[in-house]
């Protein structure tokens, strides 16, 4: 639909949308995010939910317990390798449509503490990540602009056809495989299909 | 029909029934075409705060919530059986009485033990 042609019409008073739009409209304002704070990103994802940085007036009104009802996983924080197997655990008991939004250093790549033995070096190494946001802690105002960049991809996301996303492919994968402790490392180190490691050029 | 006292009682039900089953019958049209069920062992597991959950959720309880039990009986169940007997308490007859009593002279019984057993007062 020609946006100009849009604009026409509403200044006279008629609403052409379809129903994708519609269906993403209703699905980007209503994100509710899940109770999943790990370290100091927490505190910042805390201080978005409180008064000055409110991020209820985007959408995510209530954060809820439980992952059954939540939309969104706002990883906030260092995920150690004891951690790791939750965090897929849960993420994998999250219905289907979900985000994940790895907050802060520690989320995206294992942060400052990146030489530590137990830091699992990125939590996209086992589930699909939507956003990053870099900082250490990001500010709030970052977490409310990854929110809105989460927004805009709800947005973009195709109904039907090829492009369309994991939840309303039935083929699409669903099921990430938990690691296990192993004697160093998680079994296995990463996810291939959700994290295809670069080649090492020696 | 068209006559009837209820005629319009029996409309309003019937556009108060499709109100609320109108948005359930679309949503199970929309999930048919559009959401494919996708379940699998893993999402399906127990929820237990992101840990394997173990064993069966029929656990025994601790006897002491026998005293919450009581003082809800009391003063819900109670309260809820002395109202009708309140509104028609000058139509009945003896036997009415006494049986009311016997039930509310129970209760009391519950209160008793409830009030000795220092529950009734802040700690």
């Amino acid at each position: 639909m020609d946006q100009n042609l849009k604009i026409e019409l509403g200044k006279q008073g008629v609403f052409i949308t379809t129903i994708q739009e519609l269906y993403n409209w209703g699905r980007r304002s209503s994100v509710w995010p899940m109770n999943f704070g790990l370290a100091c990103c927490a505190i910042e994802m805390i201080a978005t939910t409180m008064a000055r940085y409110d991020i209820a007036r985007f959408g995510a009104e209530v954060f809820r317990a439980s992952p059954r009802q939540a939309d969104l996983m706002i990883i906030s924080g260092t995920v150690t390798k004891k951690m790791a197997p939750q965090v897929v655990r849960l993420y994998n008991q999250m219905g289907e449509p979900r985000y994940a939004i790895a907050m802060g250093a520690c989320a995206i790549s294992g942060g400052p503490f990146k030489q530590g033995y137990n830091v699992l070096k990125g939590i996209d190494r086992y589930i699909p990540i939507d956003v990053h946001i870099p900082g250490c802690p990001p500010r709030p105002e970052a977490l409310l602009q990854a929110f809105m960049t989460l927004q805009k991809k709800i947005d973009g996301q195709r109904l039907t056809g090829e492009g369309r996303p994991s939840f309303l492919d039935a083929g699409a994968q669903g099921e990430f495989p938990i690691p296990e402790f192993g004697e160093h490392d998680l079994e296995p180190p990463c996810n291939r299909l959700v994290w295809p490691a670069p080649a090492v050029i020696r | 029909m068209t006559s009837s006292v209820y005629f319009s009682l029996a409309v309003l039900f019937v556009v108060a029934l499709c109100f609320g089953l109108t948005p359930l019958a679309l949503a199970w049209l929309w999930a048919k075409v559009f959401a494919p069920p996708k379940p699998n062992a893993l999402k399906n597991a127990t929820y237990e705060c992101g840990l394997v959950s173990k064993g069966d959720a029929w656990i025994r309880f601790h006897p002491a919530y026998y005293l919450y039990a009581i003082i809800f009986l009391i003063f819900d169940v109670e309260a809820v059986f002395l109202l009708p007997f309140a509104v028609s308490f000058t139509g009945l007859g003896v036997a009415a009485c006494i049986a009311m009593l016997v039930f509310v002279l129970l209760l009391i019984e519950g209160l008793a033990w409830a009030w000795a057993k220092g529950v009734l007062t802040w700690a």
